[in-house]
């Protein structure tokens, strides 16, 4: 009896993950046919029925793309820079004032968190204009630094870290002080190791939200040479238009590294955005 | 000086100045100066190519304009219908996407990880791909389509009818992965003990879900719909790429009205108002969410 039950519902378990298999399959259907298109030329691009495997591999479309007179790796420079020079710096001051607000009894601390967070649920939107307005008081449009400014320094970031200092007992800091550790030591060498699930929680969402940030580039950034990738995937389709197989062979020059690493690290990805929100 | 520097409280008032300095003066800069100078915006005129001399005092009149502003009321009007659309369709979806996973299936996280791909792409190419798939004449959907009979698929992205929807389908399809994530995080946290004790009561696996499931993931739910309903509202690539707000300002939003205004059109202080409706819409969002998240708390 028990072991009927128990081949029945592996049979079940077997025929619903087949179930889902065809459901995420279907959520993949448009990667696959970028990926399948970007092999073609632009005739058989809209032949039906699909031909999902080519049948000859056109790989010059991605030579045009990569070594044409509109090269793609110009835009991955711009964005592993951008990206990177803010990630690092936006984790780095966020964890420091996170520390501050959590950790250091300093005068006014109440006060500036609370101006911190009440400026937490303003959109990005409202921010725009001002900031376009100063940074061309400034001279700053059209350069990479209108990118990473703003970026360097995050209230989101500053917040999250704070909340995850807030959980580590205050006995780790006195006994770094019998240590004879100063601040910056029992910061830097006792604190922050500990924080390494917010750390990644941060790096993941800042990555992904500067890696693919699409408003502020566009507002920004006026040269094609200073482009971020989103943006020069627009000017692909801007420049080539109805260029489909090229269009789809800059998407997947775009999308297809981002997308291995998210495969890779799926253990980083999912849980770094699924306790953004619970820990908040 | 040395006798201040012996004061713990010196050292420790220092030590907190010292860390919060690099943010702190980066957050004055460029969030709290840019806060206070596009609240005095709102209530100015600025021919921005002028320069500073270009900008009047007119007091309330760029609110009073949004009410007569066509473009305004119809992205009002459109974010309204995407949010409450595209919020309820991810929120179901991702939940029984995220019960199914959790027990029921082999290689979960195999399964998981291509469900939350579109989730952490860039909402630009997958803008590209759709527009091209979207395509009324022969575009692959609108060829499945006529191959499954139905003779007169809708013109998508080409038509004021359906364009809007179009976008509400592929953003539907982004936030899947994001909402079944979080569920998925969430159903860790519901205790075995409750369906074990069910199960004795003979109960089903339906009325299990909608007796034990659903009711204890309310906050992850609260969670989730907020933060759809912010995205909802402050979405733009997808608009940018796909239609410009067109076809006749049938996909116009905030957000993209706002560009318009802004950097198309030069008319800072009126931009600048309507960006604060759009913060005054998320904030009263916000505000509704927290309390009744208060009163479920105290309901249990």
């Amino acid at each position: 009896m028990a072991e009927r039950k128990k081949r029945n519902s592996a049979l079940l378990k077997t025929i619903i993950t087949i179930v889902m298999a065809v459901f995420a399959v279907i959520m993949v259907i448009p990667f696959i046919w970028m990926i399948s298109t970007s092999f073609k030329v632009n005739g058989d691009v809209f032949k039906y029925p699909i031909d999902w495997i080519p049948k000859k591999w056109h790989f010059e479309n991605y030579r045009e793309v990569w070594t044409g007179s509109n090269p793609f790796y110009i835009f991955y420079i711009n964005s592993i820079k951008i990206t990177g020079i803010t990630v690092a710096g936006n984790i780095l001051t966020s964890a420091m004032a996170g520390y501050a607000f959590a950790k250091i009894k300093f005068k006014g601390r109440n006060v500036l968190f609370l101006m911190y967070l009440s400026t937490m649920m303003i959109p990005g939107q409202v921010l725009l204009v001002p900031r376009f307005i100063l940074f061309d008081w400034m001279k700053l449009i059209n350069t990479h630094y209108s990118l990473i400014l703003p970026g360097l320094f995050t209230v989101f970031g500053t917040f999250l870290m704070r909340q995850f200092f807030s959980t580590l007992p205050n006995e780790l800091m006195e006994a770094g002080r019998v240590d004879g550790a100063g601040y910056w030591r029992t910061f830097w060498q006792i604190c922050l190791p500990l924080t390494k699930p917010a750390l990644v929680t941060l790096f993941i969402l800042t990555f992904t939200w500067h890696w693919n940030e699409y408003e502020n580039p566009l507002i920004f950034l006026r040269d094609r040479d200073l482009y971020t990738l989103p943006l020069g995937l627009t000017s692909y389709v801007e420049e080539f238009g109805t260029n489909y197989v090229l269009t789809m062979a800059a998407s997947v020059s775009a999308l297809l590294p981002l997308l291995v690493l998210v495969v890779v690290c799926q253990k980083w990805f999912v849980e770094g955005i699924a306790s953004s929100g619970l820990k908040g | 000086m040395r006798q201040l520097w012996r004061r713990a409280s010196f050292r420790e008032n220092l030590a907190g100045y010292l860390f919060i300095l690099p943010n702190l003066s980066g957050y004055f800069l460029f969030v709290l100066l840019p806060i206070l100078f596009s609240l005095y915006l709102v209530f100015n005129d600025w021919e921005y190519l002028k320069g500073f001399s270009g900008i009047s005092w007119v007091g309330l009149d760029n609110f009073k304009a949004l009410g007569s502003d066509p473009k305004f009321l119809k992205a009002l009007q459109n974010n309204t219908i995407f949010t409450v659309v595209s919020v309820p369709a991810s929120i179901i979806l991702g939940l029984v996407l995220a019960v199914i996973l959790n027990k029921h299936v082999y290689f979960k996280n195999t399964l998981r990880t291509l469900i939350f791909l579109p989730y952490v792409s860039s909402l630009v190419a997958v803008s590209v791909i759709w527009s091209i798939m979207y395509r009324a004449s022969d575009g692959p959907i609108n060829q499945v389509l006529r191959n499954f009979g139905i003779s007169h698929p809708p013109g998508w992205l080409s038509s004021p009818d359906s364009a809007l929807f179009a976008i509400i389908i592929m953003s539907v399809w982004v936030t899947i992965g994001y909402a079944m994530v979080i569920y998925l995080a969430g159903l860790q946290g519901i205790s075995k003990d409750l369906y074990e004790a069910s199960e004795i009561d003979g109960a089903s696996k339906l009325r299990q879900f909608f007796r034990i499931t659903v009711p204890m993931l309310t906050p992850t739910t609260f969670l989730i719909a907020i933060t759809l309903i912010i995205w909802s509202f402050q979405v733009f690539g997808p608009v940018a790429v796909m239609t410009q707000g067109g076809p006749i300002d049938s996909t116009m939003v905030l957000s993209y009205h706002i560009y318009l205004l802004a950097f198309r059109y030069y008319k800072m202080g009126y931009a600048a108002a309507v960006s604060w409706v759009l913060f005054a819409i998320i904030f009263v969002v916000t505000l509704i969410q927290w309390q009744s998240q208060k009163r479920w708390q105290q309901h249990f």
